[in-house]
């Protein structure tokens, strides 16, 4: 007679030996983590200018046309705010449309069909924040996806595998930049990839391609000659929500502390 | 000496374990497992980096345009606007011009006020372009009736 204490123990040991094969092959390489930074081996970054930037949204336009979103629904890869501040100390911003068509009109957009006329006497500064994926160093969005369906590719960015992933929306909750979305037709979660295609082609994103006044620009961080490598090693640049500890790679000139 | 009831549900599990296991081998990819970065970053089917890397480059720039409209450009290119992509204004050209033969022309106000709107606004460049009011400046007639957008000068305007 076996005794429940063996019994278990016999258990757990039968467990330990199914399981332990699976996952001893794929074990974590702290050296391959902490890759020493070599210029020939591509890390792509964005810099925005948001002092350059007008807001006419020739970029969200031409995303959306890259990228096969559909053209006529709010969600986009990529988006421009537009933030004004008051002289009595209040902050609006929109993004109407996700900026695809543009900024018209001063009226700020206050969402369910509201609209505020802001007179242009009382504004302190008004600007665009352009946004799109920070193609963080280390994802959240990447860390709670239960099936492996996003990932981050060797030079950095974060790709959605639209046959493997579930549509739980695990990520689009962890983003904290609420970049992530579901694609209408594929119900699979969707995100700004700097253009993978375009990129791995020697071609510019297609944002950064429209972009007349170029407020945007993509390169490779790793080399302290390409432009965007240079502007982030020698300039003064921030990136958004720092204190989360993501190392978003989208760097900004002139972000002001308003921007979330 | 166990008793079969305590071995039955055992073999079961096992047999389940094992057909989860053999199922598994046969749906999931070679190409899926742990990359670079380890499980927290870089457990994926690495084949999938190929199906982005296939997508279909629809924007051209201007460069494309150069040889066959070349009017157009070399008009532009002495302007101001010669930082606009012709591809903003007229559409995306990928196979343009065998498919489509003719590209879009966009000819609509809202178009031109992308920019032109006047937005007086004091920490950005948008201040800077010339701006007028588009309830005030000719409203009603496309922008196009009166300025040339491939050569925006003011000169000999009505
Ligand atoms: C290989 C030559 C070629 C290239 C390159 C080309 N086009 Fe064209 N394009 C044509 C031809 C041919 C037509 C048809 C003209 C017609 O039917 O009158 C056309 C028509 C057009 C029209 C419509 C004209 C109209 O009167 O309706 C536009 C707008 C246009 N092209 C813009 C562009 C832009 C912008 C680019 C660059 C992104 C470009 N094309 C590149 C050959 C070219
Ligand atoms: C600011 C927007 C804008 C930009 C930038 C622009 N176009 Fe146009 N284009 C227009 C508009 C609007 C028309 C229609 C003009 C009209 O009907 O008077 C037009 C007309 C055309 C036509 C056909 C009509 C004709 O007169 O033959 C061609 C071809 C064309 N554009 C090519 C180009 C090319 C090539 C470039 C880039 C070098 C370019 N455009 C840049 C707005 C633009
Ligand atoms: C992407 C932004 C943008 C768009 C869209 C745009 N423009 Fe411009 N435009 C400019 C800039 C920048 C200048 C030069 C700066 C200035 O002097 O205001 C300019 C200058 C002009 C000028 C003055 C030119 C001069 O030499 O005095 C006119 C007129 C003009 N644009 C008309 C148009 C029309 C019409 C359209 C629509 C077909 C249009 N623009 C679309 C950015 C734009
Ligand atoms: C009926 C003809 C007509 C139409 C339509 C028209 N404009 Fe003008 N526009 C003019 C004339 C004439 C001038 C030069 C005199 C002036 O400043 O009013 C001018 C001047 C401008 C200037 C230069 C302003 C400055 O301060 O130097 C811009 C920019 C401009 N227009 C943009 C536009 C845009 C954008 C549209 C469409 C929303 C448009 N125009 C529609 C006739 C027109």
């Amino acid at each position: 007679m076996i005794s429940r204490r063996d019994f278990i123990k016999y258990s757990l040991q039968g467990i330990a030996a199914i399981a332990v094969p699976v996952t001893a092959i794929e074990i974590i390489n702290p050296s391959k983590l902490f890759a020493s930074k070599d210029a020939r081996e591509i890390r792509w970054g964005f810099l925005v200018d948001t002092g350059k930037c007008v807001g006419c949204g020739f970029c969200v336009k031409a995303c959306k046309n890259e990228n096969e979103i559909p053209y006529d629904i709010n969600a986009s890869r990529t988006w421009v705010e537009r933030y004004v501040l008051t002289k009595d100390g209040r902050v609006l911003a929109d993004s109407p449309r996700a900026g695809r068509d543009g900024f018209i009109t001063g009226r700020i957009e206050l969402g369910q069909g509201k609209y505020q006329d802001i007179k242009n006497e009382d504004i302190e500064k008004a600007f665009f924040v352009p946004k799109l994926c920070n193609q963080c160093e280390n994802p959240p969005c990447v860390q709670v996806c239960p099936v492996g369906a996003t990932y981050q590719t060797k030079d950095g960015v974060v790709l959605v595998d639209r046959k493997w992933c579930i549509g739980c929306g695990y990520c689009i909750m962890a983003c904290p930049y609420g970049v992530r979305f579901f694609h209408p037709v594929y119900h699979t979660a969707e995100k700004c990839n700097f253009c993978y295609h375009r990129i791995t082609k020697g071609l510019k994103t297609a944002c950064v391609e429209a972009c007349p006044f170029g407020a945007r620009l993509i390169g490779n961080i790793n080399d302290p000659n390409d432009e965007v490598g240079r502007i982030i090693r020698t300039e003064r640049v921030s990136v958004l929500k720092d204190e989360f500890g993501t190392k978003p790679q989208v760097y900004y000139r002139g972000l002001s502390k308003e921007v979330r | 000496m166990m008793k079969s009831h305590v071995w039955r549900p055992l073999y079961a599990v096992i047999g389940i374990v094992a057909l989860i296991l053999i199922a598994r081998v046969l749906v999931v990819p070679d190409s899926f497992g742990v990359h670079e970065r380890g499980y927290m970053y870089g457990w994926y089917n690495k084949a999938d980096e190929g199906f982005w890397k296939k997508v279909t480059v629809k924007y051209k720039s201007s460069d494309y345009c150069k040889d066959c409209h070349s009017d157009k450009y070399s008009s532009i290119m002495q302007t101001p606007h010669a930082i606009i992509q012709c591809e903003n204004c007229h559409g995306p050209a990928m196979e343009h011009p065998e498919n489509p033969a003719r590209l879009s022309i966009d000819k609509s106000r809202e178009q031109c006020l992308r920019c032109h709107s006047r937005l007086p606004y004091p920490t950005s460049d948008r201040a800077k372009i010339r701006g007028i009011d588009p309830d005030k400046h000719n409203p009603g007639i496309e922008c196009v009736a009166c300025h040339n957008p491939h050569k925006p000068s003011l000169e000999g305007v009505k």
